[in-house]
């Protein structure tokens, strides 16, 4: 089963919500053995980056072990950017380092947060995005993002006076900085693809 | 301040649900409440229509109120997957909390940040900027011409705060978002106070929902773009059945604003 990390932080419910309305059973845990026994792990997050990284505490390691076993992992928003190396949002924090970047904020200029429902063009080989066509919608809300430097990366990007990482995926590793569990039918779409690379791999 | 290359930003379309004894209620000028129905439902069928976001307000806000909103935004989030700010008589970050975690995406945060403004920085740090919305309920000065000031306890009380001044500051120390209404303009179906709205877009630099006086769709076009506001609230068009989402939003996206069609 998917397990859904539970740490203190918003939006974990959500998250779980959104997987029972298209019929998907996840389970929602903060236990070890559980995490261990996963199919995937989702790794959700509205909070501020130092405060997610202290609430995620010692499960940082785990979800990085079963992540290098091959097992899907899918962070959203604050779990997006956690997958990465480092963030200065409010002081300096290390990410579980799994794709090379850093978090950084959103350079001056334009309504910050990035707050609303973006437009993000959609790459073929990226397997979240599957049967949704070449651009869809998503809800954003973020003042940070994920300057994503690996080539090993592949990403999908929106447009907010420069090219913004939307999305990434790196081998069985996924992230969206967009809310999925928020975006209407669009973002359930991709839960349910992220739900099916599960099946798949398991 | 706002550059245009933020142009490609969708703007947003914003039903507010007022929330009195777990309907939905709708007054004019904060006055005179009539029924528009169940706020799960309603919040459901704002989200099939195609609403970019929802508010659901509590204003009642007492202690056994803030139970049943709890309750009600568990239940919205089951049946709604588009994001939803929920506010009235939130007072601690404990209480900001306790929300987001049953599914709200963002607080607003009224007459507890003018007493004690700390609960912005409190809750940005904590929950990040995005999360934290201040609400504020402005009034046209009779002493000070062409100036706002803030009202508090759902607008029954004024005070000497200079609204502009306010949403500056309520930006530095960690707003997010402004949800910024006309009192003399709320329900009143006669347009955006777009002279206020283009006060507070010039002083910050987040996202400001204008709300208060929507009644045509031109009202949306101008606070848009008179009031450069970054998403339109509204409540008594859409609950009495004037106009669909899907017309706004077909309507604004003919005249050239980004919309999520």
């Amino acid at each position: 089963m998917i397990v859904v990390i539970d740490y203190n932080v918003g939006n974990v419910k959500s998250v779980c919500n959104a997987f029972e309305y298209i019929g998907r059973k996840v389970q929602l845990s903060c236990d070890p053995d559980v995490i261990r026994q996963a199919t995937g792990v989702v790794l959700p997050g509205v909070a501020a980056f130092g405060y997610a990284v202290r609430e995620l505490g010692t499960l940082a390691e785990l979800i990085k072990e079963v992540a290098s076993e091959g097992r899907p992992l899918l962070g959203i928003c604050v779990g997006f950017q956690m997958l990465f190396e480092r963030s200065c949002e409010y002081g300096e924090h290390t990410g579980l380092g799994l794709i090379r970047g850093n978090v950084v904020p959103i350079p001056a200029g334009r309504v910050i947060p990035h707050m609303g429902w973006n437009k993000v063009e959609l790459p073929e080989d990226m397997d979240l995005f599957a049967g949704l066509g070449d651009a869809k919608h998503f809800y954003f809300a973020h003042s940070f993002y994920a300057d994503v430097n690996d080539s090993e990366c592949r990403v999908a990007y929106t447009e907010y006076g420069f090219d913004m990482q939307a999305s990434v995926q790196k081998g069985n590793v996924y992230g969206t900085q967009f809310h999925p569990e928020k975006s209407g039918p669009t973002g359930l779409k991709i839960l349910e693809n992220f739900a099916q690379i599960c099946e798949k791999k398991k | 301040m706002r550059k245009e290359e933020i142009a490609m930003l969708t703007r947003r379309i914003i039903p507010c649900l007022d929330v009195k004894d777990n309907r939905v209620v709708k007054g004019v000028n904060f006055l005179n409440l009539r029924d528009a129905g169940d706020p799960v439902e309603l919040g459901a069928r704002y989200s099939d229509m195609g609403a970019d976001e929802l508010v659901f307000l509590d204003i009642t806000a007492t202690i056994r109120s803030r139970k049943t909103i709890v309750e009600l935004v568990e239940k919205v989030a089951e049946n709604v997957f588009i994001p939803f700010t929920v506010g009235g008589g939130i007072q601690t970050v404990e209480q900001m909390d306790t929300l987001l975690r049953s599914g709200a995406e963002k607080v607003s945060i009224n007459t507890a940040a003018v007493a004690n403004p700390t609960i912005l920085s409190e809750g940005a740090e904590r929950f990040g900027s995005q999360c934290v919305v201040l609400a504020i309920d402005a009034r046209r000065s009779k002493d000070r011409p062409g100036k706002w000031q803030v009202c508090i306890k759902a607008g029954s009380e004024p005070t000497d705060i200079d609204a502009v001044e306010w949403a500056a500051l309520g930006e530095e120390l960690g707003a997010g978002e402004i949800l910024l209404t006309s009192m003399d303009a709320d329900g009143t179906k006669a347009g955006y106070d777009n002279e206020l709205n283009k006060a507070i877009t010039d002083a910050v630099n987040i996202p400001v929902i204008a709300s208060g006086g929507a009644g045509t769709l031109e009202h949306l076009y101008d606070a848009i773009v008179d009031g450069c506001a970054d998403a339109v609230l509204m409540a008594s068009i859409t609950h009495f059945g004037n106009f669909t989402i899907t017309e706004m939003k077909q309507y604004l996206a003919d005249r050239g604003i980004p919309m999520n069609l």
